[in-house]
């Protein structure tokens, strides 16, 4: 085989996969990635995996940017006062086309997120109402900013809650972990991974397995050497080696079994069977995030149908198909979806809604005390509201991901103020979240 | 010679090449060293006195979209997708001819930033666009992103912060993008009420900044000045538009309900001819003031009462008040500061700034004068110490190589893109981020340097045919750029490039020669670290120049 030739007409397949002309080229291109991925030799990162805590408990959160309206995801049908809110956005709550699938007599959840009512039934999809931030800004940045780093309030956090929950599992520091035992679905590793323990981060879609030119042992190894130090730049480049290595080489496996390798526009859905794909196949994940956004319903929202029940609808179905994928590993396995405020309990002038405080987290996965929307309601009436426009937070959003924590991960007490620092006095409502 | 501050003289030259243009293109350093570097900054912060190439300004020219004023745009673009409604086929193939306007946008943003010679205004341009930032990929703007850049930032890049708050301010880009058009009193179709999008976010990221001292009140006040601030409505007259806002297709270009745009009435042809409504004031850009749609109760905005028969002017000052803020000047200064100097940048300096900017009513030239004749600008610890954006790095890796006459943008776009940092396609208003923190992560370092390797090598096809423009592709439609929101996720969504229907016919174009490595290094200043030059001299003779460009000297401005 000419060697030199090929190298070449691999340098033409990435330029041309990178501006995205041609697929063909692309597929090609990801086989010949692979060729160089294994002559790394993939058993360094394999004895790495093996030799990792046994445990196999992870977490998984989904941020759903831009401020989900937590009112018409898990509806308050019993309550009058909503209706009266929201003449043409509310969710009826009584059967029928368009109505909200009944939860609990009081709460129902929007008939776009169907596929997820057989992890209700089965006691292992779990809400918690009235949830959210203390923080009181409508600010989008802050607000996810907040929620990132977990700690409202306080802009001089550097790195993100998850990061530190990284670094507080037990028996790891930032040499000795694995490369992907994080990992973020996305294209850069957001604020709430950032921080001193090393993250991988793969690009959504098929960008996820793109060869690089860097990814050729001659280019590797002459880089090694440049980057061979212990500064930022060397440090990020060392990681990247590791994480790139490992995930080229599962991904490669992946895309043979996916779909026999052909990109699907399926969006969500995709992401989470990739993600579940991978947790089955490197048990050393113990965390990974995604985000998703669109959410931002300040005009046309809809209500059972139109703009949020059709980005409602791929995030159920990713769920869904996650929980099922994941296999025996669902057992092991918690979902925690958040964003970052509510919207008003009114509706405005635009068929939307506005930016507001309190929302639903959800909470899904094989420990889950599921079948239960948790939480204090406060009620809509006028006066209940928080400054009488927005759903009041009763639960602080860290107290169930503290639950999570301690219960499905194990982080002892003085673990947990580490990751939430300075966090308020929990409430008890939902003590019983996790089964231990 | 320019003795303020302690960086070493043989440094200062490609200093100010790496802060004040997009680094060093062969010759670059020699030349600055040759007039001095006082007078080339000098030269800078005046860029009417610099002469442009025939050449590249009809190349400029040549990209006709970039100089077509919005209502033209729309006629010519947006229009013909609402003629072709019920053919699915004809409406996608007018669609498809839109996208040369963000092709062109993106053209003309990086060949003046690879080739211009007014580097600092190219430079400030990116600065001011990713400050007033607005998303190509929401609803009707990218029909208007390479005006808005031309009308809205462009002219007022070192001029009066005044005039840029005004300028983005009543641009039909940003009315549509933070929903000034649907914020009105009363009804108007099927909108109501006040929109608060954009009168938060002036104050949180235009002017005050986030913790600029205003309140939730001052949000809703200044909503309520804003109130008929936007685009007129069909048969109106003046710029005959209709309320905007985050619809369906403004969440998911390409979405096929096209609510939004059954709002939008013909746009009259001759519009700009036609009397406007008594009372209501509007522009050649597309801005209408309808005073039907204000609000004329009295509002109480940062303490002051701004009486409700005052119409457009009572919005005009609340823009006076927060464009003349001495907190405007605090958070205006901060950002200058972190991007010409370091991501903490010396408060002493951003005090000094901030008071020159007030002093001269926010001239920005004046507070750039201060930054760029500091000592904390020449400080040597700041040589070298910002880590550039994605932006920087590819644009300053063109540059180095000296490559002339760059057809085909693509892979420079493609690059950004990857890189998470795509020109015209950052979602939120609050634009990228401008620090090391943001942009260095081990991804990142895997992406630079595979793009640093193909440039080296001479294989990126920067000399292939560009893109058939859509305004003249039949058959298989518009070819270009394109953000891609499909996979939205808030800050950090995917975007790719991509370029559909190209021929499987087109050849790679002249084959790029590899840039000499030795050249390279001159350019650059001969100014590497013992251990690149000897990871260099050890790596194969024909992955030198890659591995310049992939340097952690190159990583860093």
């Amino acid at each position: 085989m000419n060697r030199e030739r090929d190298e070449h007409r691999y340098e033409h397949e990435i330029a041309r996969a990178a501006v995205g002309i041609d697929r063909r080229a692309f597929i090609r291109g990801a086989a010949l990635g692979a060729a160089g991925v294994m002559m790394l030799g993939p058993a360094s990162w394999a004895a790495r995996a093996l030799s990792g805590d046994s445990s196999r408990k992870r977490l998984v959160v989904v941020f759903m940017r831009g401020a989900v309206d937590g009112l018409n995801v898990v509806v308050p049908h019993g309550e009058p006062n909503y209706y009266d809110a929201r003449p043409t956005l509310a969710i009826a709550g009584a059967g029928g086309e368009g109505a909200a699938l009944d939860l609990d007599g009081f709460f129902g959840l929007h008939p776009a997120l169907a596929p997820l009512m057989p992890q209700w039934r089965d006691g292992t999809l779990a809400f918690v109402h009235a949830c959210g931030s203390p923080d009181p800004t409508r600010s989008h940045f802050d607000a996810q900013d907040y929620m990132e780093s977990g700690t409202p309030g306080v802009k001089s956090t550097a790195d993100g809650w998850m990061n530190r929950v990284l670094a507080a599992m037990p028996g790891r520091s930032a040499d000795k972990s694995s490369p992907t035992e994080a990992l973020s679905l996305g294209a850069n590793v957001p604020r709430i991974l950032s921080g001193r323990m090393p993250v991988a981060n793969i690009p959504l879609g098929r960008a996820a397995a793109r060869p690089m030119p860097l990814d050729r042992p001659i280019v590797e190894t002459a880089f090694d050497r440049m980057y061979r130090g212990s500064d930022a730049l060397s440090h990020a480049y060392q990681r990247g080696r590791e994480a790139r290595a490992r995930l080229m080489s599962e991904l490669e496996q992946d895309m043979t079994e996916a779909n026999n390798g052909a990109p699907s526009p399926k969006g969500f859905p995709d992401d989470t069977a990739r993600l579940a794909r991978l947790i089955a196949r490197d048990p050393s994940i113990r965390l990974a995030f995604l985000a998703l956004g669109g959410w931002d319903t300040h005009v046309n929202q809809g209500s059972s149908r139109g703009q949020l029940a059709s980005h409602l609808q791929p995030l159920g179905e990713g769920l869904a198909g996650f929980a099922t994928a994941l296999g025996p590993h669902y057992q092991d396995t918690v979902i925690v979806v958040i964003s970052e405020f509510g919207r008003t309990v009114r509706q405005n002038g635009n068929g939307g809604t506005d930016h507001g405080h309190g929302n639903v987290m959800w909470v899904m996965g094989g420990p889950v005390r599921g079948r239960k929307v948790y939480g204090a309601w406060p009620g809509l009436a006028t006066q209940q509201l928080y400054q009488e426009r927005d759903l009041a937070v009763t639960t602080d959003f860290r107290e169930p991901i503290s639950t999570v924590l301690r219960a499905h991960l194990g982080l002892g007490d003085a673990q947990i103020d580490r990751v939430f620092p300075s966090s308020p006095r929990a409430t008890g409502h939902i003590a019983s979240l996790i089964a231990v | 010679m320019l003795t303020v501050g302690n960086m070493p003289q043989d440094k200062r030259a490609l200093h100010a090449l790496n802060r004040l243009a997009y680094g060093p293109r062969p010759g670059d350093v020699e030349r600055v060293n040759q007039i001095g570097v006082e007078r080339y900054i000098r030269e800078q912060l005046d860029p009417e006195s610099i002469s442009v190439s025939p050449e590249l300004t009809s190349r400029i020219d040549a990209l006709t979209t970039l100089h077509m004023a919005p209502v033209e745009l729309f006629l010519n673009f947006q229009v013909p997708v609402r003629q072709a409604k019920g053919d699915a086929d004809a409406q996608k193939a007018a669609r498809q001819r839109s996208r040369v306007i963000l092709q062109e946008a993106v053209e003309g943003r990086l060949m003046r930033a690879i080739y211009g010679p007014r580097q600092l205004q190219e430079v400030m341009t990116a600065f001011w666009f990713n400050h007033f930032n607005v998303f190509a990929g929401k609803g009707l703007c990218h029909l208007w992103i390479g005006a808005y850049e031309q009308e809205a930032i462009r002219p007022h890049t070192m001029g009066r912060f005044r005039a840029l708050l005004d300028a983005t301010a009543k641009h039909p880009a940003m009315l549509f993008y933070l929903d000034s058009a649907p914020n009105g009193a009363g009804r108007q179709g099927k909108f109501e009420g006040i929109n608060e999008n954009y009168a938060r976010e002036v104050m949180e990221l235009h002017t005050l900044g986030v913790n600029g001292g205003y309140t939730q009140a001052d949000v809703t006040a200044l909503a309520h000045i804003l109130t008929g601030w936007g685009l007129a409505k069909r048969g109106r007259g003046a710029m005959g538009m209709g309320g905007a806002g985050r619809g369906g297709e403004g969440m998911h270009p390409g979405y096929p309900g096209g609510r939004m745009r059954r709002l939008f009435g013909g746009w009259p042809r001759r519009a700009a001819h036609r009397a406007p409504l008594p009372g209501s004031e509007s522009d050649a850009y597309g801005f209408y003031f309808d005073p039907g749609r204000h609000d004329f109760s009295d509002q109480v905005f940062l303490g002051r009462t701004y009486s409700g028969g005052a119409g457009i002017a009572a919005g005009e000052q609340a823009l006076d008040v927060l464009a003349h803020s001495p907190t405007t000047a605090r958070h205006l200064s901060y950002q200058l500061a972190q991007h010409f100097v370091a991501d903490n940048p010396p408060p002493a300096l951003v005090a000094r700034m901030a008071d020159r900017y007030e002093a001269s009513q926010g001239d920005i030239r004046a507070t750039l004068e201060v930054l760029f004749f500091s000592p904390e600008f020449w400080d040597q610890r700041y040589f070298a110490a910002k880590f550039k954006s994605p932006y920087e790095y590819a644009i300053s890796a063109a540059r180095a190589t000296g490559t002339p006459d760059i057809t085909n943008y693509g892979p420079l776009f493609g690059t950004m893109t990857l890189l998470g940092m795509p020109p015209y396609g950052h979602e939120t208003p609050d634009g990228y981020a401008d620090t090391r923190e943001a942009w260095l992560n081990p991804d990142a370092m895997m992406t630079r340097l595979s793009f640093a390797t193909a440039l080296g090598q001479g294989h990126l096809p920067l000399l292939a045919p560009a893109f058939e423009d859509g305004a003249s592709g039949g058959g298989d439609g518009g070819k270009g750029f394109r953000v891609n929101t499909k996979r939205g996720a808030g800050g950090a969504i995917m975007r790719e490039i991509s370029s559909p229907g190209a021929g499987a016919g087109r050849g790679w174009g002249v084959p790029m020669a590899p840039p000499n490595p030795a050249m390279l290094v001159a350019a650059l200043g001969n100014d590497l670290s013992a251990n690149t030059r000897e990871a260099i001299e050890a790596a194969p003779a024909q992955l030198r120049a890659s591995m310049v460009l992939g340097s952690p000297e190159f990583m860093m401005r």
